[in-house]
């Protein structure tokens, strides 16, 4: 074992700047008095601003530091990247809902720190060992994030999310325990030059289905999913916003690496088996989502479809010809999923109320289909913000998604899957239904919503809606971006 | 710059020009935002026009093309890739003719969130040139999806009372067609390693020889023909065309009519027999099966409606009928005419709806049992209405004749059909037409004064209305009249369509 030297903190740079700044943040927040929390704000989004301009720097970098313990490639710092906006959105649309919700304590911002930082350990984790600490590092913040409110319903999410969480890590330590009984390392390379020397079997698929279902909870994949519309729900909307995005992104790069890297030689076994997952959980998603009335759960249920979506990315991982578009195509999925789904709940946000009136009857907090009734009318701009991120979600033009499904589609038929495809599209289609409802509302019914106008928030909405529109005329550069995002 | 000046860059997306204007107005300046709007689409057909000079018919080549390498990345050759041929250049035309006409009907009828209606409507220009200028199965792909976020919102929050319920099942309906063709278009892209539309149709014959397998070749012609076949509609998938023409606003309804339902008959024109050709001739007997089918039963529920709109709807089942069987005769009569027959049917349907949607703004009611006697109170109306019915049932001297003759002609002696009785029995949709047309007419406009016609102030049309039936008429007289330069324009690009076909 060698000592680590100084150019192995080079490699995870951005995650050692994130990490510091986040322990001093912690400190300095002590001295912010309690009316003004929101410096801690700015200072955390200060933070991430600052690792993110040091993020870019490394495009095009590829090492490994800490004897082979970190990558730092394409991937990871295209992934670095993603959670980072992932975080400074999270802040964006957390500052004013926080205070509107009574609930503006700076731990808020620290532990969204340490839990981004989680994220990006595991964008760059070359060993098992490291995946299961990042896993812990990002998913203990969020547990306490979810718990945030200390109302009833805040607290059974945080509760259980914590206890589904812990339960969901058990499998991965598990996963990795059975891995290197089976290969005697936990390094993802290491793994994969033991498994294609023919000394794999049963117990490194098993391993290796283990970590999968570990993963799987974390990307809300059926079967994995039960948790997600109650802690979606039940947390705050900030919280859930942060949640659906950043542990989607680092659940499904975890995933995506090590499948990639360490299991090519059990592919044939895993193939099936995600195919199942990923066809199930579109289908389940879909069409639970139908039945929503509550616009958290609806969203819920389309996050966890969407997992489905990208969970078609890794049924070809096997197929080495394929497998480099695959990978972009399913980072690129990410971003617009993250744009579009930031989008969604900053809307979500800005209709939400801190107390139901008990005067307007069933939608007294904002939060059911039929509060969205009208907004078009008084609120053009967000209704038609709203409208993108809907269409976005199903795969029309001119969004992001729909360009994003088109690059996953054409991975996986390039792969071979045409019924995936089919089941993909076909899902997309159950789910113009639900997304439609929203766009109805908004649009054909009348109503009279109101709305909190916060800077973050219109921020949030107006970036993320630009974005997804103008994205979808020139993702020439992004798919640039996500194609050259190669594993090490 | 190079770039923005291309005439058909400009001609698809002169539109949005407009549509970023009047973004930006007061939406209180209500007039000003209209003329805007017309304004916007008035230079858009003069560009239409422009282009037509430019336009060399006796080439049957795709021209004018507008060609840059758009996603270039990773293997994806993407082209932005506009281009006209003679099998688009009169339905081109017709959309820039059309959108003025229907934005003229919407001055008065159109009073609610007028500055969003003329968004969505210049928008939805932007994405029927877009469907028929593009070139690139991908590009194509977007402005074919891009047409139904449009209308969708006119329909939904302009329409009648079922606006909801007929806006959600148009979207859901078209997309179902469309997401099976997204799939097919997937595999062709990888197959052929291009999206681009002429290097396909290269790169396809060996591709046919050796790997894509018939079987194949036919699974992708249906995946192609279900997005089509929905949008045309064709029976029995047309079930969603009577709710979403009666629910639309008039000018919705002239547009959909009018434009819409010829990007199905075009892309099975464009897109089916091109790209597949041994499935083509395979499954012609069976299009013209359910073509003739649809003929018969479109008329045959037409002359069932009591509601005016819904029996103009239901003709329409029965006109696009014949387009699909003249397209599928295989051979040049069968084509031309189905094309011609596309121009006819956007008329003449196009004008009745506009007509239909002038009365019903004065009485807010399309049955037309409480009509009668209508000519007398307005004989201008009455006359524009008279041609714009004789012109679709197909009386010799206005357009939907020729149309309509010309396809008979082919269906008969098409070998692909193989059979003449298609035809045969098809010609009686041609009498069904004047059953029901001949009865709407007799009952509204004839006979005794109805209810509404003796307590109703009904005013004769004024003279923005009158202009905007004009044209139409003059349009209809013409193609009845003297047809040929049309089919000139057209001739070629068929001959070569043909020419490839394994007949």
């Amino acid at each position: 074992m060698t000592q680590p030297q100084f150019t192995d903190f080079y490699t995870i740079l951005p995650f050692t700047i994130l990490v510091v700044w986040a322990c001093l943040l912690l400190l300095a927040d002590l001295f912010i008095p309690k009316d003004r929390k929101g410096i801690t704000a700015f200072l955390a989004a200060f933070g991430l601003a600052g690792t993110m301009g040091y993020a870019i720097t490394q495009v095009g970098l590829s090492s490994m530091g800490f004897s082979g313990m970190v990558f730092l490639d394409g991937f990871s710092t295209y992934a670095n990247i993603l959670l980072l906006i992932s975080g400074l959105l999270g802040i964006a649309v957390a500052y004013g809902y926080n205070q509107r919700m009574g609930i503006e304590r700076g731990e808020y911002y620290t532990l969204l720190l340490f839990s981004v930082s989680g994220m990006m350990l595991m964008a760059q984790a070359a060993d098992l060992i490291i995946v299961f600490l990042a896993l812990e590092l990002l998913s203990i913040p969020l547990y306490v994030l979810a718990a945030f409110t200390r109302k009833l319903e805040s607290e059974e999410a945080g509760v259980k999310y914590f206890l589904l969480g812990a339960f969901a890590t058990g499998f991965v330590v598990y996963g990795t325990a059975l891995v290197y009984g089976a290969t005697g390392t936990t390094s993802l390379t290491g793994i994969f030059l033991s498994a294609s020397n023919g000394t794999s079997g049963l117990l490194l698929t098993i391993g290796a289905a283990l970590l999968l279902v570990g993963f799987g909870f974390k990307v809300a994949a059926v079967p994995f999913h039960m948790w997600t519309p109650d802690v979606y729900q039940g947390a705050p909307t900030s919280v859930t916003a942060f949640m659906s995005s950043g542990a989607k992104i680092a659940g499904f790069v975890a995933l995506l690496r090590v499948f990639a890297t360490a299991f090519p030689s059990i592919s044939a076994d895993m193939t099936d088996i995600l195919w199942a997952m990923s066809a199930i959980t579109m289908i389940v998603g879909n069409f639970i989502a139908i039945s929503q009335t509550n616009i958290k759960r609806l969203l819920a249920y389309s996050s966890i479809a969407h997992a489905g979506y990208i969970l078609m990315a890794f049924v070809p991982y096997g197929n080495k010809e394929v497998m480099s578009i695959s990978i972009a195509a399913g980072l690129f999925y990410l971003l617009t999923y993250v744009l579009t789904n930031f989008g969604a709940w900053a809307v979500v946000i800005s209709l939400e109320k801190a107390e139901g009136n008990p005067s307007t009857g069933s939608g007294q907090r904002g939060l059911e289909l039929s509060d969205y009734s009208g907004l078009a009318r008084k609120y053009p701009a967000l209704a038609a913000a709203m409208a993108v991120f809907m269409l976005s979600f199903i795969g029309f033009p001119p969004t992001l998604g729909m360009v994003g499904k088109f690059y996953l589609f054409r991975a996986v038929i390039a792969g071979g899957f045409n019924g995936l495809a089919i089941i993909g599209v076909v899902t997309s289609l159950v789910s113009a239904y639900y997304y439609l409802r929203v766009v109805v509302n908004m649009y054909f019914r009348e109503g009279d919503p109101t709305i909190e106008r916060e800077p973050g928030l219109a921020f949030t909405t107006m970036v993320t809606a630009v974005a997804t529109v103008a994205l979808s005329f020139v993702p020439q550069w992004l798919f640039l971006l996500a194609s050259t995002a190669l594993l090490k | 710059m190079e770039f923005l000046l291309q005439p058909l860059t400009l001609l698809t997306f002169f539109p949005l020009v407009g549509a970023l204007v009047i973004l930006f107005m007061n939406s209180e300046m209500k007039t000003a935002i209209r003329w805007v709007a017309l304004v916007t689409s008035l230079i858009t057909f003069g560009i239409s026009l422009w282009t037509l000079s430019m336009f060399n018919a006796s080439n049957p080549d795709l021209q004018l093309e507008a060609k840059y390498p758009w996603i270039a990345v990773a293997g994806w050759n993407i082209y932005y890739y506009l281009a006209v041929d003679g099998l688009s250049i009169l339905l081109v035309l017709l959309t820039a003719f059309l959108t003025p006409i229907s934005l003229l009907s919407t001055w008065t009828a159109v009073e609610d969130r007028v500055k969003d209606f003329m968004i969505f409507f210049l928008l939805l220009e932007v994405g029927m040139m877009g469907v028929f200028l593009a070139q690139d199965l991908f590009l194509f792909y977007i402005f074919w999806e891009f047409t139904l976020v449009p209308m969708y919102f006119l329909i939904g929050i302009w329409g009648g009372p079922r606006r909801m319920y007929a806006a959600v099942k148009f979207f859901l309906y078209t997309m179902a067609g469309s997401i099976l063709m997204l799939v097919a278009i997937l595999f062709l892209g990888i197959q052929t390693d291009t999206f681009n539309i002429p290097t396909m149709l290269v790169r396809l014959p060996d591709l046919y020889a050796t790997t894509i397998i018939p079987q194949t070749q036919m699974l992708l012609f249906i995946a192609f023909a279900a997005a089509f076949a929905i949008k045309v509609p064709m029976w029995p998938l047309h079930s969603w065309l009577p709710d979403a023409h009666v629910e639309a606003p008039t000018a919705g309804s002239v547009i959909l009519a009018g434009v819409l339902l010829k990007m199905g008959t075009y892309g099975f024109l464009r897109f089916n027999i091109q790209l597949f050709p041994d499935a083509t001739v395979a499954a012609a007997p069976w299009i013209a099966l359910l073509a003739t089918i649809g003929i018969i039963y479109g008329a045959a529920v037409s002359y069932a409606q009591t509601d005016v709109k819904k029996l103009v709807a239901y003709s329409s089942v029965s006109h696009l009928g014949f387009v699909m069987l003249g397209l599928f005769a295989l051979n040049p009569q069968g084509v031309a005419g189905a094309i011609l027959q596309m121009i006819n049917h956007g008329l003449s349907t196009g004008a009745l709806f506009l007509l239909v949607g002038m009365i019903y703004e004065q009485t807010h009611t399309r049955e037309i049992k409480v009509y009668g006697g209508l000519w007398k109170i307005t004989p201008i109306f009455g006359a524009v209405m008279l041609i714009a019915s004789l012109s679709s049932m197909g009386l010799p001297g206005l357009n939907g004749f020729v149309g309509e003759f010309t396809i008979l002609l082919g269906a008969f002696g098409s070998k692909a059909i193989g059979n003449p009785w298609y035809a045969g029995i098809s010609a009686i949709g041609v009498i069904m037409a004047a059953v029901y047309i001949l009865y709407m007419f007799q009952k509204m406009f004839l006979g005794p004064a109805g209810e509404i016609t003796q307590h109703h102030e009904l005013k004769d049309l004024n003279w923005r209305e009158i202009i905007t039936a004009v044209p139409l008429i003059v349009f209809m007289f013409w193609i009845g009249l003297y047809p040929a330069p049309f089919f000139n324009i057209l001739a070629p690009a068929v001959e070569k369509l043909l020419s490839a076909l394994p007949l």
